[in-house]
């Protein structure tokens, strides 16, 4: 197996430009927050937070500001408010197992959309297990939750409300501070949680004018780290934690925290939020220009999503008819541009991307859809790159597709 | 959106950049179709047969990943000047073999593949009104398994409906 990747891989020797679009699943980190990150390992601050000595002090120090800085960004001004996690997987876990276990006397009912991310799904069909019943909120064209869906559903059983503040697939931007107060007005009780992952420095996220008891947060997704993300906890909002161990700074999350890695999420978090508007409105600009790119160049293309401000700044995701995506994940790695696909065979599924189905695409389109997402370290070249490329592996499969499928 | 990294070997990528006997044939004697694009998987299969029920020709068009790319072009090569009893015989084990071995979730294509030739082998015989005796009346196993898979995405596309 191994050695068929080596193989893979050899076979992009000599690329003339590589071009990373695939920021929804990982990302590279940029040399400033790594060089932020590294004194943390040996040099200061490698000490346990609780304990009481200088190293454990430091990094104390260091955990805690960077928890004030990180809580500003977000609009909460409390550093309490802030747990850190060891990602968004863990964060949304701990936001609802956490709360349905602290509200299971209160109510069963929990009401999330169709399109929330593949963690959300899996977590409510263990709280489902559990005796928990889940309502899915359908979306409608675009990705925007049916409110009159949500006014009809929320009720004194329900306990958790949890709705992505933008869509990670195709960057919807949800009436999330609308969903808020029809919830608090039919059930005062219930918490909301939304996961603000794809938000979170790419538009201005305030927990308090949204008014959400719990939002999701994520180093990767603003070029910090892998494996740091954090849940913010309203102050008064009570919910268990889901995993024991021993407890340190983190009430919610137990285990020796992971400075460096919390130093490298603040420091992603201040680089994005130093000249915010320019560089949100670098990312739009980067992001019109490919999709604009692909829909001029290419025939029989389709954007999945809304436009304009509804949608955030850095999503594409484009559906290439007569195109299977895994073969064109492929063909585009070839030639030096990274991007995924919510085509069955690319996830290992049998189903394809279940945002795209839940707007209605068709099950062809899906298969045939590519998800990029800009970055502020991308430059027009690389857009421009992707755009020369793009064009030439969509020919070269269609022209393997040929007819087929064509008579439908 | 990608999970696991598929360790495509060398031979599927060769013939995933380089596709052999591509193409639409305009003077096939049968053209057959297997899989159905909401699968994300179809393949279509020209043969040119002659009397003496030698494939003379055989190209392929593919809707699909690049296994599925990858194993339709090479039962093209596998079958080329065969008898069509012994193209017959062709399992997708031989067909994934010889393109190097395939990841187990991308079975289904060699099977789709082989699916699609038993199709237009069956199709031949049918149009001639003739049937042979290694031909058994009952669908093979990759017949059915092609079949399946186009019914799975009728299901899937009741089931995949938004008032689920």
């Amino acid at each position: 197996m191994v050695e068929n990747v080596k193989q893979l891989l050899k076979a992009h020797e000599g690329l003339r430009r590589e071009v990373y679009l695939d920021n929804e699943n990982s990302t590279m980190v940029p040399d400033p927050i790594l060089r932020s990150m590294l004194p943390y390992y040996n040099k200061r601050g490698y000490g346990n937070p609780t304990l009481t000595h200088k190293p454990g002090w430091e990094a104390f120090e260091t955990i805690m500001e960077s928890a004030q800085k990180i809580s500003s960004f977000l609009g909460c001004k409390m550093a309490e408010e802030i747990n850190f996690t060891p990602g968004e997987t863990e964060a949304n876990n701990l936001a609802l197992i956490g709360a349905a276990y602290a509200m299971k006397e209160h109510g069963k009912k929990i009401v999330i959309s169709e399109v929330e991310p593949i963690n959300i799904l899996h977590v409510t069909d263990l709280l489902k297990k559990h005796g928990f019943t889940i309502v899915k909120i359908p979306v409608d064209s675009e990705g925007f939750v049916d409110i009159e869906k949500l006014k009809e559903v929320v009720d004194h059983d329900t306990i958790i409300v949890s709705l992505s503040l933008v869509n990670h697939e195709i960057g919807t931007v949800q009436r999330v501070r609308e969903a808020v107060g029809i919830m608090k007005e039919k059930n005062s009780e219930a918490i909301f949680h939304t996961d603000a992952s794809d938000a979170y420095g790419r538009m201005f996220v305030d927990v308090k004018k949204l008014n959400v008891d719990l939002a999701t947060i994520s180093s990767y997704k603003i070029l910090g780290p892998r494996g740091i993300g954090a849940l913010y906890v309203r102050e008064g909002v009570n919910i268990e934690r889901i995993l024991e161990g021993q407890i340190g700074t983190q009430r919610l999350w137990p285990g020796v925290e992971n400075t460096p890695l919390i130093v490298g999420f603040t420091k992603a978090s201040e680089l994005i939020f130093d000249g915010f508007e320019a560089n949100v409105a670098k990312m739009r600009m980067l992001r019109d220009r490919l999709v604009e790119g692909i829909m001029s160049k290419i025939a029989d293309v389709r954007l999945n999503g809304p436009v304009g401000e509804r949608r955030v700044a850095d999503n594409a995701n484009v559906s290439f008819l007569r195109c299977e995506g895994e073969a064109l994940t492929i063909e585009l790695s070839l030639r030096g541009v990274y991007v995924s696909s919510g085509s069955a065979c690319s996830r290992r599924l049998l189903q394809p991307s279940h945002v795209l189905m839940a707007i209605g695409r068709k099950f062809d389109e899906a298969h045939g859809s590519l998800l990029m997402k800009i970055t502020r370290t991308h430059t027009v070249e690389d857009i421009d790159y992707a755009l020369e490329v793009i064009p030439e592996a969509v020919e070269r499969l269609r022209g393997i597709t040929g007819t087929t499928g064509a008579e439908r | 959106m990608s999970r696991i990294p598929l360790p495509y070997n060398p031979k599927v990528l060769e013939l995933f950049r380089n596709p052999k006997n591509l193409g639409k044939m305009d003077d096939a004697t049968v053209v057959a179709v297997a899989g159905n694009p909401m699968c994300g998987d179809m393949i279509t299969f020209y043969l040119k047969i002659n009397d003496q029920e030698v494939i003379q020709k055989a190209s392929f068009e593919s809707y699909g990943c690049a296994a599925n790319i990858a194993t339709s072009s090479i039962v093209t090569e596998m079958i080329k000047n065969s008898k069509l009893e012994d193209a017959w015989k062709l399992s997708w084990k031989s067909v994934a073999e010889a393109v190097g071995g395939l990841p187990s979730v991308k079975f289904h294509c060699g099977i789709l593949a082989v699916g699609a030739l038993k199709r237009a082998i069956r199709k031949y015989y049918k149009k001639k009104n003739v049937s042979p005796r290694w031909m058994k009346e009952e669908m093979s196993f990759e017949e059915k398994q092609a079949l399946e898979e186009e019914e799975l995405a009728k299901v899937l596309s009741k089931r995949m409906k938004p008032e689920e």
